[in-house]
């Protein structure tokens, strides 16, 4: 799971070694100041040699200006490598993500795709450069002084040997139950969370109902719950602090003693004491930050895996070995297609299915909700692959067909299209990169948008917000619709695009259709019998079956389930149509 | 809903005005709680901070008085040493558990103050008018609950008791080390003044890229935002290739920013640690020098203690310089935090109440039980006599004009007259205004001129609470909440039965499903009923609205693609709660405009026709356009 997320470094490994040597290297010059500082209290200042205080002096001011470059660029190599990795691994998730197919896609959802390259990977980036920098810091500096002090007096230093035991396995036992209860915080956050989201969004029915109240107690609940976890997690830590002043303390106490004893059995110098207790500190410090490090990791390890999670997921849907680019004609045949959005569900979403449109017929597609209008579409431009059977585009099974030749030429207007910030042309220039401005406004007189555009104060360089927030419904349907014309496809497809469009305006697009496009297979998904009542033939959906597939007249008298979905519309029960364009 | 979205792009963090003002407030809440906790940590500290600094000032002891001594002793007698060790124990053992105490007592005011924030935040929210909710972005409010309260969590736990701790240590360690030596001490302040200004200028262009850095992550989450909820369209349209060269060059920019950010922060770190090496290095000569020649009595033992002493004077100053940056974030924080709670609460100047009500020889009085009549409770402020009014669902609108701000109306001169038990449906095209002038009647918006009588009564006298459960709503996009079936339901009414719960399922159709779910009742609903379908949430919405059964009634049908036998039965559903209740309905159903009793048509913001069905026909207007299809795109 690491080595997936490593395997990002790239470029950056140079300074990923640099890094941890030039941290060795600071340290090392650190490590040395307390040895010459005894030199200089027992060699210089004890023998009265003020020669020797110069030049030691001058070798630890040397020391530290090395140790201050050398710390310089241990952070420079520090920060390149960790920011280096973290845009490696935003660029190729997004890349991959690019990869996916719909399958892929259903898999994860919107928010969770955005945090897993944002805040997850910020989250990666920290722990790197922590690893890094800190991870080798502390155990180098903890080593390096563990040795100085066994050089200056092996005894005495026995005593940070037992100390570091001790404090050791403590910090470990106190770490880990503290992770333990962070790691229980975050499902209470969510909580909170799910709290304060639901009403946000649903704020006026809480104030319609006079339910202030109530929630917000529901609130104080849930941050409770988080105030109760924190105080344990932290209630942890607390013992961290003065365990380390116990550790430390009793050192000096000890090393004070014995070493007092020691120099008086001339065993000892006071500037090795000196020193010693100098490294004290040094090395207890060290542990601390070590265990700091590991609780930083492990809480980490969580974004580690959701990032790998989503690297490793690999598109189901392949281009072929010898790809087909071309496309014959729009005929689209259905032989014996079965399809399930998971392989091992038991009830698929499709079933047996059989179906043959030539090109340029005009085929309307009706079935009540769960009835797999969309799935059944999907499958043309092989959004989804089949789980049995096969569907054919222009005579050849969809698998043959390079990707994106197929899917330029089976154009799709989706139920739940949207639009990208950014001006109008720009967005219409999706379904042609080479567009001109004349074809754009072509396609925009066929799908009827033309007319509202002109009346917008900058025509087609007014700016969509992103997903098409300052244009009503009806309008970002008509534009979905033009730009999927520009592809000038074989075949279109329209999942329910004209929902929020009025009846007439309805109409009107598709007698362009039938007038501007008529060699191009139209498959219409709609939920008002008006809309697909003048098709070629209509199929009627239901449960994952056909269940007549006809012309209107046809329909009408042998398929009871049109009956009634026609005689519900028509008869009182129908829509309004109040949804009037703009 | 044709509310005005003006929403500030996120990611971008203002600069911080007024630092000082933002702390002395925050500290003030803090205090507000936990003052004699807040005295009791400085307390603790300070001897936490003197204990440490006895046993450094033990150092120079133990060699000038202890060692030295010994040395010239031929058998030293180490009882002093020991007792002098054990009395610094004793003074350690005192700062050990001051240490632990007001680490303890800090957790308690840092959670229990994170925690009132949040409660105190989220209880203003609540009271927070729809205005709000309408010009702000979600995601904006929310992650004031979290990665701004997170900020003021370091800040309040570590931060100030940190910048305490290392305050008092600076000062004793200053005295400290004036009493040692004189001229050492202008050394050590010499190189400390040298540390600062480096580090100053490291952390001041590190701020200048992190700012820089925050705007690029604002970018790159922006597109990848944007990425993710189209990446079928891209998919569709075979954008990919176009998608991963814009996506390289925003997280390009990303990582110069943070790379340089990070560089800059990381200098920070040696520079103070071996400035202070150096600083050490410089004492140690100079100091040498001093004690060999004795100038001013100075000793090889004073020596060691200042050097000590240098160490402990420049660590402090490093922790405050790390803590800084901690405040500076926290200061944002802050300021987001204040302002949500800065933000107005809704205004509600109404003093009319609604209670229930018995008739007794034909006169209103109040009542404490539940008698299935209402009645508004009129205190006159001129003379406090009260009067009460049946609560009976008569609504008039008179010359109304309203705009969600002063210079855009958006409804002009609307009349409206409602008689109890009328169904009054509203057509028109979209963003004609039908929403807005239900949201008129419950007031979640004030109208800027005109009238709204409620029984007779200026709705702006009735109490927001009492006018708004006086009226049931059903909105277009169902909302439910994080709970079971029952207690969703039991939304509309608290106090509600088991059995109320059930007839008013029964009531709205709802009941059939819920029994098939597998806990029926007790199912336990999340993500907004995402386990639900359309139909089911809207099934639900209708049975809330019923258990609390009020007079007048709200309801937006649902406009999104349902299918034709789940219409039918949300629609029965509807039809018999709206049985006998005045109601208001944006209708998008042939058969409810058409049972209705009275019909506006909508147009930019006017009643542009009213009347029955027949009537509207008859006229041959907007409404007969709308009904035959003939209308022309407007």
């Amino acid at each position: 799971m690491i080595r997936t997320l490593l395997s990002e470094v790239k470029e950056y490994k140079g300074a990923s070694v640099a890094t941890p040597l030039f941290m060795i290297l600071e340290v090392l010059m650190e490590m040395m100041i307390p040895f010459l500082m005894a030199s200089i209290i027992d060699d210089g200042v004890n023998a009265g040699d003020i020669g020797h205080i110069y030049k030691v002096g001058g070798i630890m001011v040397i020391a530290a200006a090395i140790g201050l470059l050398a710390g310089m660029a241990g952070g420079r190599y520090g920060a390149k490598a960790s920011a280096g990795f973290a845009k490696n691994l935003r660029e190729t998730m997004f890349n991959h993500i690019q990869t996916f197919s719909f399958a892929n896609i259903d898999k994860y959802s919107t928010a969770g795709l955005v945090t897993r390259l944002t805040t997850d990977v910020t989250n990666v980036q920290n722990a790197y450069q922590m690893t890094l920098r800190m991870f080798t810091r502390a155990p180098a500096s903890l080593l390096c002084a563990m040795i100085m002090a066994f050089r200056i007096n092996g005894k005495l230093s026995g005593v940070y040997l037992v100390a570091v035991v001790i404090l050791g396995v403590l910090l470990a036992l106190i770490m880990s139950h503290a992770t333990r209860y962070f790691q229980q915080a975050f499902p209470k956050y969510d909580d909170m969370n799910a709290s304060v989201q639901e009403n946000v969004s649903a704020i006026r029915v809480v104030k319609a109902y006079v339910r202030e109240e109530q929630e917000t107690d529901k609130f104080k609940k849930a941050s409770e719950n988080i105030y109760r976890i924190f105080m344990k997690a932290e209630g942890n830590l607390v013992y961290n602090a003065p365990l380390m002043q116990i550790t430390v303390y009793s050192c000096i106490l000890l090393i004070s003693w014995i070493g007092a004893k020691m120099i008086v059995a001339s065993e000892l110098t006071t500037g090795e004491l000196m020193s010693l207790l100098a490294y004290c500190m040094n090395i207890l410090m060290s542990l601390m930050m070590l265990s700091m490090v590991f609780v930083m990791i492990s809480m980490s390890m969580a974004s580690i895996r959701r990032i790998s999670e989503v690297l490793k997921e690999s598109s189901d849907i392949k281009n072929p070995k010898e790809p087909v680019y071309e496309v014959a004609d729009g005929s689209i045949e259905f032989r014996q297609v079965d399809f399930a959005y998971r392989k091992d569900s038991e009830s698929p979403v499709l079933k047996d299915i059989n179906l043959k449109i030539g090109s340029g017929e005009v085929v309307g597609i009706i079935g009540g909700t769960g009835s797999a209008k969309t799935s059944l579409v999907n499958l043309i431009s092989r959004l989804y692959d089949v789980t049995g059977g096969a569907v054919y585009v222009g005579g050849r099974d969809v698998r043959e067909y390079d990707m994106e030749t197929l899917r330029n030429q089976v154009s799709v207007v989706l139920q739940n299209n949207v639009l990208f910030s950014g001006t109008i042309l720009e967005n219409l220039r999706w379904g042609s990169r080479e567009a001109t401005e004349e074809e754009c406004k072509e396609a925009c007189r066929q799908a009827c948008a033309d007319e509202f555009i002109q009346r917008f104060p900058d025509g087609y360089e007014t700016h969509i917000e992103q997903g098409g927030s300052n244009v009503s419904g009806g309008q970002r349907q008509r534009l979905c619709i033009a730009r999927a014309l520009l592809k000038k496809p074989k075949i279109l497809i329209l999942d329910d695009s004209t929902s929020a469009v009025d009846t007439a305006t309805d109409a009107k697009i598709r007698k362009a259709f039938r007038e501007e496009i008529p060699d191009t297979t139209k498959l219409i998904i709609a939920q008002r019998i008006g809309s697909v009542k003048d098709a070629d033939r209509i199929i009627v959906m239901d449960e994952g079956c056909v269940d007549g597939f006809g012309t209107h007249e046809e329909l009408l008298r042998e398929n009871a389930i049109y009956r009634e979905v026609y005689e519900s519309q028509t008869s009182g029960g129908g829509d309004f149509d109040e949804k009037a364009g703009d | 809903m044709a509310g005005p979205m003006r929403r500030v792009p996120r990611g971008v963090k203002p600069q911080v005005e007024n630092p000082m003002k933002i702390f002395k407030r925050l500290m003030a809440y803090v205090f507000q709680y936990y003052k004699f906790h807040y005295i009791a940590v400085v307390v603790l500290i300070f001897v936490s901070v003197l204990s440490n600094v006895q046993g450094t000032m033990f150092m120079k002891n133990l060699i000038d008085d202890y060692i030295t001594p010994f040395l010239l002793e031929d058998a030293p007698d180490f009882t002093p040493l020991a007792n002098a060790i054990v009395r610094v124990a004793c003074f350690y053992c005192v700062g050990i558990i001051s240490t632990y105490a007001y680490n303890r007592i800090m957790i308690n005011v840092t959670q229990g103050t994170l925690r009132s924030l949040r409660d105190d935040l989220f209880a203003h929210m609540e009271r927070l008018p729809i205005k709000y909710f309408d010009t702000h972005a979600h995601g904006d409010i929310m992650s004031v609950y979290t990665n701004d309260i997170d900020t003021l969590r370091q800040m309040i736990s570590q931060s100030v008791p940190q910048v305490v701790s290392s305050g008092i240590t600076i000062v004793s360690v200053f005295v400290s080390m004036l009493i040692l030596s004189v001229p050492l001490t202008a050394v050590t302040l010499a190189m400390v003044a040298v540390m600062i200004l480096s580090s100053k200028a490291a952390a001041g262009r590190s701020g200048k890229y992190f700012l820089e850095q925050q705007k690029n992550i604002g970018a790159v989450n922006g597109y990848i935002e944007e990425m993710m909820n189209g990446q079928k369209v891209v998919k569709v349209f075979c954008h990919e290739e176009e998608n991963k060269k814009a996506f390289k060059e925003l997280n390009d920019r990303l990582f110069v920013s943070a790379d340089k950010a990070n560089t800059f922060a990381n200098f920070l770190g040696p520079i103070t640690a071996q400035l202070g090496n150096i600083s050490y290095v410089v004492c140690a000569i100079v100091g040498g020098a001093l004690a060999l020649n004795h100038v001013g009595g100075f000793t090889l033992g004073g020596l060691a203690s200042f050097l000590t002493f240098n160490k402990s004077f420049s660590m402090p100053i490093n922790q405050v310089s790390q803590q800084l940056n901690a405040v500076v974030m926290a200061m944002a924080g802050a300021q987001r935090v204040f302002a949500l709670l800065d933000e107005k609460e809704e205004q509600d100047d109404g003093y009319v109440t609604l209670v229930n009500a018995v008739s007794e020889d034909g006169k209103l009085k109040e009542s404490n039980e539940r008698t299935g009549m209402w009645a508004w409770k009129h205190m006159h402020q001129a003379d406090g006599s009260v009067d009460y009014v049946e609560v009976k669902g008569d609504v008039v609108f008179n010359g109304v004009d309203f705009g969600y701000s002063d210079d855009k109306i958006v409804l002009h001169d609307v009349k409206l007259f409602a008689e109890p038990g009328q169904k009054i449906a509203f057509v028109g095209s979209t963003g004609a205004g039908k929403t807005t002038i239900t949201n008129l009647i419950n007031r979640f918006y004030d109208i800027q001129d005109g009238k709204i009588r409620y029984d007779g009564i200026n709705i702006n006298k009735i109490k927001k609470n009492d006018l708004r459960r006086s009226l049931g709503i059903v909105l277009q996009d169902t909302h439910l909440f994080t709970g079971t079936v029952k207690e969703n339901i039991r939304f509309g009414k608290l106090d509600a039965t088991d059995e109320e719960v059930v007839a008013a399922a029964r009531l709205a159709n709802a009941d059939g499903f819920i029994r098939r779910l597998p806990k029926g009742y007790d199912t336990m609903l999340t993500g907004d009923g995402a386990n639900l379908s359309q139909g089911q949430r809207q099934l639900l919405a209708i049975a809330r609205a019923a258990v609390a059964d009020p007079p007048v009634l709200i309801l937006d049908e649902a406009t999104s693609s349902i299918d034709t036998r789940t219409e039918r039965i949300v629609q029965d559903g509807m039809d018999k709660l709206m049985n006998g209740r005045t109601t208001f309905v944006i209708a998008h159903r042939l058969s409810t405009v058409r049972n209705s009793d009275c019909i506006m048509v909508l147009e930019q913001g006017r009643i542009i026709e009213r009347g029955t069905h027949e009537q509207l026909i008859e006229e041959k207007g907007r409404y007969y356009q709308l009904y035959t299809g003939n209308s022309i795109s407007a």
